[in-house]
């Protein structure tokens, strides 16, 4: 494991290979490679050309055909009647203060058991690591039930607990990631020199300092990587919510993509349109941060 | 004020790495710290614990309490023991249980003997000097990034029975032989493990170029010295040299089928042909007839067979820093 943190950015392709030295032919190997990753763009692909094209045409002309109109008006209608607006507002208001969260109580705790010697250092690390190898279902009946049984007045929560509230999924979202977070980040921790906080403790500077002022700058490059993995993974997650949001309209997007298909019977233009707009922030954050994001997850390979 | 600091630090302890030779000399530094420093490592361990004690340890204790009860979910006054109860009835009553055993057993098989390699073929291929692999890398990592929702809704305008494209391609559209990929249960796991490996093997791949970019290139130059083929060099000194990324990907593989729940929860709630243990959960916990007991007790079947994989990688991961 601590050979795969220590390796946070994979070389450029073609950098460490020596076999360039017998000139080879690889004319089947870009044959098959050709071939795959046409097979591996067809699916979105696909979703994308349904997507452009208005329901009269593929009626019309069926949907294997290139005949008629090409436009953006399942987008717009996804995006206003589909409810799509409000359900990316729901996505940001649920991804955001988890992954801050997140990555706030993983620093402090992967601070406190790599930088500090006492006796439960790695029993504790153990314990967060695991946690967040579970499969979720299994924690869903008691997760469920506490969030019913814990009484809120309704001025706070309008189902009288904590279903139905975004504080819940937040919760729990970040509970579930801060195990692989911490794990990450105290490998990474573990591998500054111990120098640096010695030199600080005996200059007087307490913990607090020594983990704000000194720890927390030189973790940067590992926070630009989980932090943008975190995005990715707590934007996709579709099973919290599932589990305590009841109401259609407090939905995140990638939960809320499910009801489309009942609710757009047979237009599956309209639904296509909703998968494509699902897809475009991940691809964004892809296209922009695909470094970060590989980088996070090669630094932490354990995430299941 | 370096030298100084570099004087007062014993050897042993400017090694990060070495964990136990860090030990000693740590007793006395915890003795340096103030109470205020106590106080700010207390809060800074017991916040992050407390929640994960709270949100993730004690409901998967819960679930096991709750999977030897009865219990309807309303009062907690309504909480009856009941034995095995539970697991008598889903090993013996309830018709989707062995099913379901027999897809995430699949869905695993499925995963380790075609996903898993063909996303190591595709690492192999592409760390070797060719053009445009940066572009390939991109485009089989893709899937990588979207959620497994997303991907069962993408498939399934792939996969229709009328109007997908597969269909079209097979000439079978609009025929009476046109199959509904996602629909029928005889086809549909196939269809399902299709999609899953579509990312899959996208995630492999980026973790196995990892794992050859750090292979000693002399390794495998002394094997072609010693007249290996690139087959043999591969096989023998390339894979062995990548064992703790090997771990890795078998954790993951396992890991992966079992928590195979939002491609097919999306698909049809994970029914006709698609029951995994963890769709079954959640059908128990959700609907009209809240059967919490069996959903609980289906959950710990859940829970047994993941923790399987968990302390094998737990004890790899963890072993060696103990022993080191």
């Amino acid at each position: 494991m601590s050979n795969v943190a220590a390796r946070p950015r994979p070389v450029p392709a073609g950098a460490g290979t020596r076999s360039g030295s017998r000139p080879k032919r690889h004319y089947g190997t870009h044959i098959f490679l050709t071939v795959m990753a046409i097979v591996w763009l067809v699916p979105l692909g696909w979703s994308v050309f349904t997507a452009l094209r208005p329901v009269a045409s593929t009626n019309q002309y069926g949907y294997f055909s290139l005949a008629g109109a090409f436009n953006f008006d399942n987008f717009i209608q996804a995006w206003t009647q589909g409810g799509f607006s409000t359900y990316f507002w729901n996505s940001v208001i649920i991804t955001v203060p988890a992954v801050l969260l997140t990555l706030f109580l993983a620093s402090l705790m992967a601070f406190a058991v790599s930088r500090v010697n006492w006796k439960f250092n790695i029993t504790l690390l153990i314990m967060f690591t695991a946690g967040n190898l579970l499969p979720p279902q299994v924690l869903a009946a008691p997760l469920f039930e506490m969030a019913k049984h814990l009484t809120v007045p309704y001025s706070f929560s309008d189902s009288g607990n904590m279903l139905n509230t975004y504080i819940i999924v937040i919760a729990v979202d970040t509970a579930f990631q801060m195990g692989f977070c911490t794990f990450v980040l105290s490998n990474y921790m573990k591998a500054l020199s111990a120098d640096l906080t010695e030199a600080a403790l005996v200059d007087g500077a307490g913990i607090w300092r020594q983990y704000r002022e000194i720890i927390l700058p030189l973790c940067r490059p590992a926070f630009a990587a989980l932090g943008t993995l975190e995005v990715i993974f707590i934007y996709n997650d579709y099973f919290w919510p599932l589990l305590f949001i009841q109401s259609g309209n407090r939905l995140p997007i990638t939960t809320a993509i499910n009801n489309l298909q009942g609710q757009f019977l047979n237009n599956y233009n309209l639904l296509a349109a909703g998968a494509v707009i699902t897809v475009i922030p991940t691809l964004i954050i892809y296209l922009l941060l695909q470094r970060q994001f590989v980088a996070g997850l090669t630094l932490g390979s354990s995430k299941g | 004020m370096s030298s100084t600091a570099q004087e007062l630090i014993p050897p042993e302890s400017r090694d990060p790495a070495g964990a136990p030779s860090k030990r000693r000399p740590g007793r006395g530094r915890v003795r340096r710290l103030s109470s205020r420093d106590k106080l700010v490592l207390a809060l800074m361990v017991g916040i992050p614990t407390l929640i994960e004690l709270m949100l993730v340890w004690l409901p998967m204790l819960m679930s096991v309490g709750l999977s030897f009860s009865r219990w309807n979910g309303l009062d907690l006054a309504d909480l009856r023991p009941a034995g095995t109860d539970n697991y008598q009835f889903i090993t013996q009553d309830y018709p989707p249980f062995w099913p379901a055993v027999q897809h995430n057993m699949l869905w695993l098989l499925f995963l380790a003997l075609i996903a898993t390699p063909l996303g190591l073929l595709l690492a192999v291929l592409l760390d070797q000097n060719i053009r445009g692999s940066k572009i390939y890398q991109s485009i089989f990592f893709a899937p990588v990034m979207l959620s497994l929702a997303l991907i069962g809704i993408i498939w399934q305008l792939f996969y229709q029975r009328d109007n997908g494209l597969l269909n079209f391609v097979l000439g079978t559209a609009g025929t009476p032989q046109a199959v509904d990929w996602f629909g029928d249960s005889s086809v549909n796991i196939w269809a399902a493990m299709i999609a899953a490996t579509w990312r899959h093997a996208g995630y492999v791949m980026l973790l196995y170029l990892a794992g050859l970019k750090g292979v000693d290139p002399s390794l495998k130059e002394a094997a072609a010295i010693d007249g290996a083929s690139a087959t043999q060099t591969f096989f023998r000194v390339v894979f062995p040299a990548m064992r703790p990324i090997n771990i890795v990907i078998v954790v993951i593989t396992i890991i992966e089928s079992l928590r195979a729940f939002d491609v097919v929860y999306v698909i049809n709630r994970g029914t006709n042909g698609l029951e995994m243990l963890s769709a079954l959960v959640i059908q128990n916990l959700v609907g009209e007839g809240q059967v919490i007991g069996v959903g609980s007790a289906l959950a710990v079947v859940l829970l047994v067979i993941s923790l399987v994989p968990i302390v094998f990688y737990l004890s790899r991961t963890f072993g060696k820093e103990n022993r080191a």
